[in-house]
């Protein structure tokens, strides 16, 4: 009996250790990286463009790249991930084809990002030419988030319970008004907080962007959406492998790992006070 | 007697698949007059009451044969429109099942996306589909508020209430009041005897003393077969059939 009680405390503790080292390895990266990069940060260095090679001044052109690109992305995979999703849920009858896709998307889930960056490379900057610009590099970060958000929609979608589809066909409600007003609603909340993952991911990429929409250094803030822009991660990127004054630029190179880190976490943030406030409100 | 047939199934075979679930189902559907389908589990009475508003259409590879009549057209037609038979012919589930919306909003969904949009029309409505389903006193004073609140028994009605606004000619009721307690049961059967002055009613069972309180005439499926087909007094009494006689004294089943 003690024997078997030691084995069970044993095992918690293997449990416990796990959970715990995992909270003490994200803890310690974040308090190395907010302790190097917190001192940097200030106002001037949010709303100021680089000086003198970058090592002065501040990385506002970085940031606003970086929400421009996102923006972009998830106005790409949003109705495009919603829409495909409620397809594959909603519409499509089961069978090899829907299974095929369905495989199409989980493998585009596991796609390496530089992938993705070389195939807008070829696709959007090359063959459509739109260069190096906001455009391709939103579209590359929307096909790379787009199996999340379609992922996420199809799981909302499940959520949703039949009764309520069954309850609407039955009232004489044809099958596109039972989508639009019953399942979308109740899904939607579902569906933004994977979202919102989704743009967090799309926020912290380097790889997709660097091809396709990253600017070395650009003093000069975007007029179109075909032109270049810096952006968060890239600028990290840049600073600690490709400047002439590495050593000079690493206080900003902190204080730019604080800035994205706290946007994507800011961002889970949100999905997370989302979630849970709709399982507050459902009651079903 | 032909006058107030609605609804006639006519050598109808059902199969999920390669499983046939109803053979050779020929009935007729009398006019204001509840008929019960009664049955063991897995007899086919469901399946049958889903296939007279096509419900069954949602399920994969599934094969109706056969003709079901709804005031003398086959809704089985290739050019009949299932959502123009579904308005016709209401249905109430097993569980209640409102929407996640206000009390008002569950029941003018179906009449404002067929057409209703004034605001009075739909308030007077929601009033008279309340009061046909004995919910009005309870609901009046919260009608802005979650229909998930109210108790299972008032949720069912609830569910009728919806069904009633869309001005059906007949309902279908699937065991509604299996998920519900003895009370609130016997609101609902009150409910129904008070609805068949207006509206034809077929309700599928689990309950033989419920078939027997509320019914007119009473259906026997064993086996995905009509057995037997009767007056509810007469099947209940002195059946045609061993096999309904069995059922009912509870030798099998």
């Amino acid at each position: 009996m003690r024997w078997r009680y030691f084995k069970q405390n044993v095992f918690f503790l293997m449990v416990r250790g796990s959970a715990l080292c995992i909270a003490l390895a994200i803890g310690a990266f974040l308090l190395y990286i907010f302790y190097h990069g917190v001192g940097v940060i200030s106002w001037s260095f949010l709303t100021e463009p680089p000086r003198d090679s970058m090592t002065k001044g501040g990385i506002m052109p970085a940031i606003l790249g970086t929400f421009y690109l996102t923006l972009g992305a998830i106005s790409v995979a949003l109705p495009l991930g919603i829409l495909s999703a409620v397809y594959l849920n909603e519409y499509a009858k089961q069978g090899p084809a829907v299974r095929i896709i369905r495989i199409g998307v989980n493998c585009l889930a596991g796609v390496p990002s530089i992938v993705f960056g070389l195939f807008g490379l070829g696709l959007f900057v090359v063959y459509l030419h739109f260069g190096s610009s906001i455009a391709s590099g939103a579209l590359t970060l929307g096909f790379l988030i787009l199996p999340t958000i379609i992922g996420a929609s199809e799981e909302a979608l499940k959520g949703v319970p039949s009764t309520f589809r069954e309850a609407s066909l039955a009232l004489g409600v044809s099958k596109w008004h039972t989508i639009l007003r019953i399942v979308l609603p109740n899904a939607l909340p579902g569906i933004l907080t994977g979202s919102i993952l989704g743009i967090g991911r799309a926020a912290g990429e380097t790889a997709p962007i660097m091809f396709t929409a990253a600017a070395f250094f650009t003093p000069l803030l975007p007029r179109s959406i075909f032109d270049q822009v810096m952006a968060l991660p890239y600028h990290v990127y840049v600073l600690a492998t490709a400047g002439t004054r590495i050593e000079e630029t690493r206080p900003i190179q902190y204080g730019t790992i604080v800035v994205l880190v706290a946007l994507v976490l800011g961002i889970d943030l949100i999905a997370i006070f989302i979630r849970s406030w709709i399982r507050k409100k459902k009651r079903w | 007697m032909d006058n107030d047939i609605i609804i006639q199934t006519r050598n109808v075979n059902f199969y999920y698949g390669s499983f046939r679930a109803l053979t050779d189902v020929t009935m007729s559907f009398e006019k204001n007059r509840v008929t019960a389908l009664i049955g063991p589990s897995g007899c086919g009475k469901s399946t049958l009451l889903r296939l007279l508003n096509r419900m069954n259409d949602l399920i994969d590879g599934t094969t109706v044969e056969g003709e079901i009549l709804f005031e003398g057209r086959n809704i089985y037609d290739a050019n009949v429109d299932p959502v123009e038979i579904r308005k016709r012919i209401g249905m109430v589930f097993q569980k209640p099942n409102p929407f996640p919306k206000s009390i008002f909003n569950n029941i003018v969904y179906g009449p404002r996306l067929a057409g209703t949009q004034n605001k009075r029309e739909l308030e007077s409505l929601v009033e008279k589909s309340l009061k046909q389903a004995s919910l009005w006193e309870e609901a009046k004073d919260i009608l802005g508020q979650s229909a998930m609140a109210l108790s299972g028994g008032q949720q069912q009605r609830l569910c009728i209430a919806r069904a009633l606004a869309m001005k059906p000619d007949v309902l279908l009721m699937d065991e509604p009041t299996s998920a519900l307690d003895p009370i609130s049961t016997a609101k609902i059967e009150e409910l129904i005897d008070e609805l068949k002055k207006q509206y034809t009613i077929i309700i599928v069972t689990h309950n033989m003393q419920q078939a027997a309180r509320v019914s007119d005439y009473t259906g026997f499926f064993y086996l995905g077969k009509l057995i037997e087909f009767n007056p509810t007094e007469k099947l209940f009494t002195n059946p045609d059939e061993k096999q309904t006689e069995d059922y009912i004294t509870g030798r099998f089943g």
